[in-house]
């Protein structure tokens, strides 16, 4: 299991996209590529926007499906945090529809 | 091009001062004032810095202020941004807790390290001081991505302390929202983009739903939905158009619509042209409802309308 810290790259306030495209493209996906599992530890981040969050980890939905989600872990994350992440996961996977939902495993 | 600061120009009557604008003669800007008092908006500051930044400072004629509350317009940045001298004298103070001067912000650091001090200014309290982070990220990125100016966003905040509210205006001179979402959509008009625009999952860049992987098409909808849940004003004047959410009654039910123009609002098609985009909002902190209520009913809103746009998708049955 990998462990990202997102306060070290992001700061308390979650919402510079270049910053989580970088966390997605050179640490999360490199990670899953390998078959292996990650923790998004948001442990001191007070609040992220949608749109962080959607830059962090839609790609992965649609590039892996909903099932990715078994080998994602989001840890010390505050109420909004989740509900933030709660909302960008259902679009993605309300968008990409049941078919989606497989994507193209591990 | 010609502007006129009026006696009063908030978002609940800046229909007036929009319509006065004069977008002709584009290398020459003059500004005019009200003689007596002047109480603005900021998104109004935000819209003649936009239109400023572009042109020579010989080439802008600012009438001679004479109301009394003309410093408002120095400490707010405006000459400076301008590049225009004034003859106003004041002993400048902290601005912690009061407001946040015109900024100029073209890149994506730069809106960050903007965000960053922002906020300790404020003096907000943490659930204030997320929702007003958040308004200002996610209108600052969607310059930065979409509007594709080169002189980027220009941003300013006024703290009111009578209505305990703060007043959040940005504007730009890019592309507009309607070559924006043109580019995935075919709208005809300035005013059928910015309804596109507020809706849940539609950007401009792609009509794939869930967007693409940098951008969702949900930032509008999202800062449209906390002026609702909030019972705000929120403006977005672009090309010819504008829309305006209006204040919901205290006494109704607090439901988001994912259609813009399914909320209690107003709308002009017919406004003098403004190439780029201008949004304001207001946040009254006297009932901010908590982030987490709002994205309760952010995401009840936004699920269902994907639901309903992949629904209307579906190939129907054929009876014969």
């Amino acid at each position: 299991m990998k462990h990202i810290v997102i306060f070290d790259r992001a700061g308390a306030f979650a919402e510079n996209k270049d910053v989580a495209r970088d966390i997605r493209i050179k640490e999360i996906l490199p990670i899953l590529a390998q078959d292996e599992e990650v923790t998004l530890d948001f442990d001191k981040v007070d609040a992220a926007t949608q749109s962080f969050v959607h830059a962090l980890i839609s790609d992965i939905l649609r590039k892996y499906g909903g099932n990715t989600l078994d080998h994602i872990f989001f840890k010390s994350c505050n109420i909004t945090v989740q509900k933030i992440i709660g909302i960008v996961v259902e679009y993605m996977q309300e968008g990409m529809g049941v078919e989606g939902d497989q994507g193209d495993g591990f | 091009m010609k502007i006129h600061l009026p006696n009063s120009a908030f978002l609940g009557n800046i229909d007036p001062f929009l319509r006065g604008f004069d977008p002709s003669m584009p290398d020459f800007l003059e500004i005019t004032a009200n003689q007596k008092w002047i109480s603005v908006h900021p998104v109004v500051l935000s819209m003649i810095a936009a239109l400023g930044v572009s042109i020579k400072a010989s080439k802008i004629r600012f009438e001679r202020l004479e109301a009394k509350s003309k410093h408002y317009l120095l400490r707010m940045g405006l000459f400076k941004i301008l590049n225009v001298s004034s003859d106003i004298n004041i002993v400048e103070h902290e601005p912690a807790g009061r407001f946040i001067p015109i900024t100029q912000i073209r890149t994506s650091s730069e809106l960050t390290k903007f965000i960053t001090e922002m906020i300790p200014l404020l003096h907000l309290e943490p659930e204030q001081a997320k929702t007003i982070g958040y308004i200002v990220s996610e209108l600052g990125r969607n310059v930065i991505e979409h509007a594709n100016s080169m002189y980027g966003a220009f941003l300013c905040a006024q703290y009111y302390t009578k209505s305990n509210t703060i007043r959040i205006g940005i504007a730009d001179r890019g592309v507009g929202i309607k070559t924006a979402i043109n580019q995935s959509y075919s709208v005809k008009t300035d005013l059928e983009a910015i309804q596109l625009a507020l809706w849940p999952g539609i950007t401009g860049t792609t009509r794939r739903e869930g967007g693409t992987e940098q951008n969702a098409g949900a930032g509008l909808f999202f800062i449209k939905s906390i002026a609702g849940v909030n019972r705000d004003f929120f403006i977005i004047y672009s090309g010819d158009a504008f829309y305006k959410l209006l204040r919901k009654p205290s006494t109704s039910r607090l439901n988001l619509r994912a259609d813009p123009f399914k909320e209690r609002h107003s709308t002009d098609d017919d406004l003098p042209y403004w190439g780029g985009t201008v949004v304001g909002i207001d946040i009254n902190l006297d009932q901010t409802k908590e982030f987490s209520f709002l994205l309760d009913a952010i995401r009840k809103t936004y699920t269902s309308a994907i639901r309903e746009r992949r629904k209307s998708r579906y190939r129907k049955p054929r009876f014969i």
